[in-house]
């Protein structure tokens, strides 16, 4: 059978004028797709065929200078990147293509990115370090240093990542998973003077890592394979090995894991949000604690389960711990 | 068909807050004729939580649940998404880093144990959907759930991120995934389609961070409710218990009352085979099951 070597598309269109719109709206093109298009020649297609006003950011054409990214059916994508026919393959011939944050739209695709600029600079992406301005030598780092770096070095600034995270999209002091990317990357060289500083500043509550719902949705964006949510954990366990965690319902409730498989091999539930929040916090979450309980939900202390084999357990935890609070 | 064997990875919760989990998970496999094997000896997973603290105690715990799956012979299924990600999650890192490998299984043999790699992880959810089969599965269904408009909610940790997913699970694309919609048709249900049926319930950070939380929950309760859903129905059990304990503060939180029954994926699986609702748990609900 012969390869289809074109498809019929519905494109449905974000449009959007800060100056003159008071709602967005959307315009539909019907096009004949090949195989080889990516969505920024369907952009081009549509600028230079049918409408010279519609606005976008490109320029590198080979996805390395971030700029042309925006959501195809809520997936961020670059557009120089994707390929329709991958693009097809998981959500059908129906496209919707829209900024990277609707709400940011200034003019059609393009975004106002100040936020996530911001949150950028708040992390001091740069290596700050004492250094002589007339070296004899290159200042070689070694290769088993740069791995260190795990790659985070990758990023592109697309924004991919930052506008896909669902707790920045709520929280607007959350400093959101590229920014955190880009501290660990400079907290992870070993150049860098400032590491400690780094991890101060992802460590406030509302702002930092322990704000991070894991839902994952950063390692998905990353056209880069920068995988920030593993520079997330990275960051928590730089924030516990330099032994700034501050004592806190974020970190108990980490810590609280390791105290409660000890015990009991399994969690305990109730204990583990109690040991949080505090004997006086934890009086909040009555009221669905009775609820629960009504329904057979909680299980009383004397009654909690355990794993077979628990001094397996115990003697793991003591001889594995790497980090103590 | 040869009679179907797993390990069965409960996780915690399982045992503890949504008792209604394990036992319409042993429902419906014995209405199939699966045989699970509990992995009584497993611990928790550190439900992602613990990994953060301590990275290498995380790795030995886990490993040490897959050893016993091994042991056996035998896939392990897990019942919790999070328990999928952290122990899949585990293997892939060992299976593919021969040092870490070797590094976890030195302290593994101080308790006389060695991971190996031999085992399989994967949810329950996909052992059903690709081992039992989807076809196998509706010609057993006796009560289809025609009259009910059902909301799939995937849950995180099944489906992101699809690198690993892609190994252990069943590989669909997260921002499309089709196979508890596919699940809900094969039970004679309607599949109700909205937007946050893939996102975040919140549950990882209702602690530190109760209204990011409860938004997620609210969007996702108020999602299904305005695509006209009657319940919903969710593999993960961590999803369940924000998305069934905790209307309260998602409704406060959005300003808007949502409120919805939501059902364990094999709850919904064993209504379709005929179980009764006390066989399925549907009595330990906080959001009462008011449709049986």
């Amino acid at each position: 059978m012969d390869e289809i070597k074109s498809k019929q598309v519905t494109f449905k269109l974000f449009r959007f004028n800060q100056e003159t719109d008071y709602l967005p709206y959307y315009n539909t093109y019907v096009l004949d797709i090949t195989h080889e298009e990516v969505i920024l020649d369907v952009l081009n297609r549509i600028k230079w065929d049918h409408d010279g006003s519609l606005s976008y950011r490109r320029s590198c054409r080979h996805g390395i200078c971030g700029i042309c990214s925006i959501k195809v059916n809520g997936k961020a994508i670059l557009a120089c990147k994707s390929r329709l026919f991958d693009l097809i393959d998981i959500f059908g011939t129906e496209l919707t293509i829209e900024p990277l944050s609707t709400k940011r739209a200034i003019k059609d695709l393009i975004i106002d990115k100040e936020d996530f600029w911001d949150k950028h600079a708040q992390v001091k992406p740069f290596i700050d370090t004492e250094i002589d301005e007339h070296p004899s030598l290159e200042n070689l780092v070694k290769p088993d240093d740069a791995d260190k770096l795990l790659e985070a070095d990758y990023c592109i600034q697309c924004g991919a990542c930052h506008y896909s995270c669902p707790a920045l999209e709520i929280n607007d002091r959350f400093i959101g998973p590229a920014a955190f990317a880009a501290a660990f990357r400079f907290a992870a060289d070993v150049r860098d003077d400032s590491a400690l500083e780094r991890l101060h500043i992802v460590n406030e509550e509302a702002e930092g890592v322990w704000d991070c719902v894991k839902c994952m949705e950063c390692a998905e964006a990353c056209p880069k394979d920068v995988d920030p949510i593993q520079k997330i954990t990275k960051l928590h366990n730089m924030i516990f090995q330099a032994g700034i965690a501050k004592n806190n319902i974020a970190t108990r409730h980490a810590v609280g894991f390791a105290h409660s498989i000890e015990k009991h091999g399994l969690l305990d539930e109730g204990e583990l949000v109690r040991y949080s929040e505090g004997n006086i916090g934890v009086m909040k979450h009555l009221p669905e604690a009775i609820a629960m309980w009504k329904n057979g939900k909680i299980v009383m202390p004397w009654n909690m389960p355990k794993s077979k084999n628990l001094d397996e357990v115990k003697k793991l935890i003591k001889s594995s711990s790497t980090v103590k609070f | 068909m040869e009679k179907l064997r797993y390990a069965l990875y409960t996780g915690c919760t399982a045992r503890e807050s949504t008792p209604e989990l394990l036992k319409s998970t042993l429902a419906v496999a014995e209405k199939l004729g699966i045989e699970l094997i509990l992995l009584d000896e497993a611990t928790c997973c550190g439900a992602s939580h613990l990994q953060d603290y301590d990275d290498m105690l995380s790795l030995v715990l886990n490993a040490r649940n897959i050893c016993y799956a091994e042991k056996l012979g035998l896939t392990m299924v897990t019942i919790c998404n999070t328990c999928q990600l952290n122990t899949a999650m585990t293997k892939h890192r060992l299976d593919t880093n021969p040092a870490l490998k070797a590094k976890v299984n030195e302290k593994l043999a101080e308790v006389g144990l060695e991971y190996k790699g031999t085992s399989e992880v994967t949810h329950f959810l996909y052992a059903i959907i690709q081992d039992y089969g989807l076809d196998n599965l509706s010609q057993k269904v006796n009560v289809p759930l025609s009259q009910f408009n059902i909301a799939p909610f995937y849950g995180c940790h099944n489906i992101r991120p699809s690198e690993l997913q892609n190994i252990s699970n069943g590989g669909e694309n997260p921002y499309n995934p089709t196979s508890l919609d596919d699940l809900i048709i094969a039970c004679g249900g309607n599949n109700v389609d909205y937007d946050a049926k893939n996102k975040c319930c919140g549950f990882h950070a209702e602690l530190q961070s109760p209204h990011t939380a409860a938004v997620l929950t609210g969007n996702a309760l108020s999602g299904a409710i305005d695509a006209n859903a009657d319940w919903m129905v969710t593999p993960c059990p961590l999803c369940h218990l924000k998305l069934d304990v905790q209307h309260h503060s998602a409704s406060k939180a959005i300003g808007r009352e949502v409120k919805l029954p939501v059902l364990h994926m094999p709850q919904m699986v064993g209504l379709a085979l005929g179980c009764t609702p006390a066989e399925l748990g549907l009595q330990h609900h906080v959001t009462r099951v008011n449709f049986v």
